[in-house]
């Protein structure tokens, strides 16, 4: 018997809870990361010369595995949220920079002339003409870090936070499959179920796109 | 943070740390070991697949698909899981390794054939070659950017992963971050986190220079950008 279903109807009430202290971790980290992310493109656009290394530390950041950076954190901030949310959002800063300029960049030069011409002021072009241009790469940026956000926050179940990991912990420490799998199928619904909500989000902001072929 | 300095300097200094089963020396081996054959099964794997659908075309969606979906799935859970199922050992967790790193390798090794000039390769072709003759000597040579960028992407993942082998019971430099959590050994901690961030780094510089040799001299700037590429496909641990 490895999936008891008298589980899951007696714990329901922990399992929504860890549900939900994933979708918080994997928000914030996403929502800061942002943040974080967008004023630097708008500077690596304004200034060319900073990109490269804006991009060079968030890569830098990008490949230090998990566990370790979530691990240094410790001396820090203890065992508290922060210690997670900190290298969740600097996780996301690699693929939410990079997206976000080559999304702005990726505008048509004959556009930004076009709305040069009509009289656009440089800030009026970027809101009403380049970042809406941009909405699909800036999207497609956020469901990839979303999605990997996802499958991280699992791993603070390390660290004393964890969402759904601590589901992970709770059936291996007890030896007991069902939370596990609980654990493993919400967080890969949560994924997925996030990854179409901003596909739909990315289908609602840029309407001119939604014509077949 | 000064004290936490120290410890760790003093921690990396203690000779104790450098022998016996729990030496540092050990545990590097340890977790080589595991990241050198689950690469090599992941490459023995995903190499065949990504060719073979790479240079039929066919089965492509699923493939790009597949990868997608196999982002969203934690590898924490999933050894956590093969362990419950299959005990301790090695074989759960290079189970674990190798279908973490599958993916990114079929992906980019099905681009690299699918970014192959059609011209080229017709060319190949119409001058008698066989289709096994267009894959080796046409269609490997000009996809290798993206090949070895697969391998490298998922070699650096799979090195930042073995690290959850502890978890399970095993070594690894995992081993030190597992036990100094459960002992609140705090610089103990963060070797082992220095140690795998260390490790992960010389996996990626010992792959880049790799890809460089492997890579002919025409598609260098090619290789750049398909690092820059894939690198944001992948997810570590």
């Amino acid at each position: 018997m490895i999936f008891d279903w008298a589980w899951v109807a007696d714990n329901l009430g922990d399992i929504w809870a860890a549900l939900a202290e994933h979708i918080v971790l994997t928000v914030i980290p996403i929502g800061l990361g942002f943040l974080m992310a967008f004023p630097m493109a708008l500077a690596s656009i304004r200034w060319p010369g900073l990109y490269s290394p804006l991009l060079g530390v968030a890569g830098i950041l990008f490949s230090i595995p998990t566990l370790a950076l979530f691990v240094v954190m410790i001396p820090f901030t203890g065992l508290s949220k922060a210690t997670a949310i900190v290298p969740l959002t600097l996780y996301t800063l690699l693929i939410l920079l990079r997206n976000t300029v080559e999304g702005l960049k990726g505008v048509p030069v004959h556009v930004r002339e076009a709305a040069e011409a009509m009289g656009y002021t440089r800030t009026r072009q970027l809101f009403r003409i380049e970042l809406p241009l941009a909405v699909p790469v800036i999207v497609a940026g956020l469901r990839i870090a979303t999605v990997n956000t996802i499958a991280y926050v699992a791993i603070t179940a390390l660290i004393g936070q964890g969402g759904l990991g601590n589901l992970f912990m709770d059936g291996f420490l007890r030896q007991f499959p069902t939370p596990l799998i609980v654990g493993l199928v919400l967080s890969v619904t949560l994924a997925v179920t996030a990854d179409l909500g901003l596909l739909g989000v990315q289908r609602v902001l840029t309407p001119w796109q939604r014509d077949p072929g | 943070m000064f004290e936490v300095t120290t410890s760790l300097i003093e921690w990396f200094a203690d000779p104790i740390n450098w022998q016996g089963p729990n030496g540092i020396p050990t545990r590097v081996l340890e977790h080589i070991y595991y990241s050198v054959l689950a690469i090599v099964l992941a490459v023995a794997i995903a190499q065949p697949v990504g060719i073979l659908i790479g240079h039929t075309g066919r089965g492509g969606a699923l493939a790009i698909n597949l990868t997608n979906a196999a982002r969203a799935v934690p590898t924490f859970g999933v050894i956590l899981l093969t362990f419950l199922v299959a005990g301790i050992g090695l074989a759960p967790v290079l189970v674990a390794l190798v279908v973490l790193a599958i993916p990114s390798m079929v992906t980019n090794t099905y681009a690299g054939f699918r970014a192959v000039d059609r011209d080229v390769r017709d060319s190949a072709v119409g001058m008698g070659m066989t289709g096994w003759q267009v894959i080796r000597r046409v269609e490997i040579p000009v996809a290798m950017p993206l090949i070895m960028a697969g391998v490298r992407i998922s070699a650096v993942q799979i090195v930042a992963t073995a690290t959850f082998a502890a978890v399970v019971s095993l070594g690894g430099l995992g081993r030190y971050i597992i036990d100094g959590l459960a002992q609140q050994d705090l610089p103990e901690v963060l070797a082992g986190a220095i140690l795998v961030a260390a490790l992960s780094l010389l996996t990626e510089l010992g792959l880049s220079r790799l890809q460089r040799v492997v890579v002919s001299s025409g598609l260098q700037e090619e290789s750049e950008e398909a690092s820059m590429e894939t690198r944001l496909e992948g997810t570590t641990g």
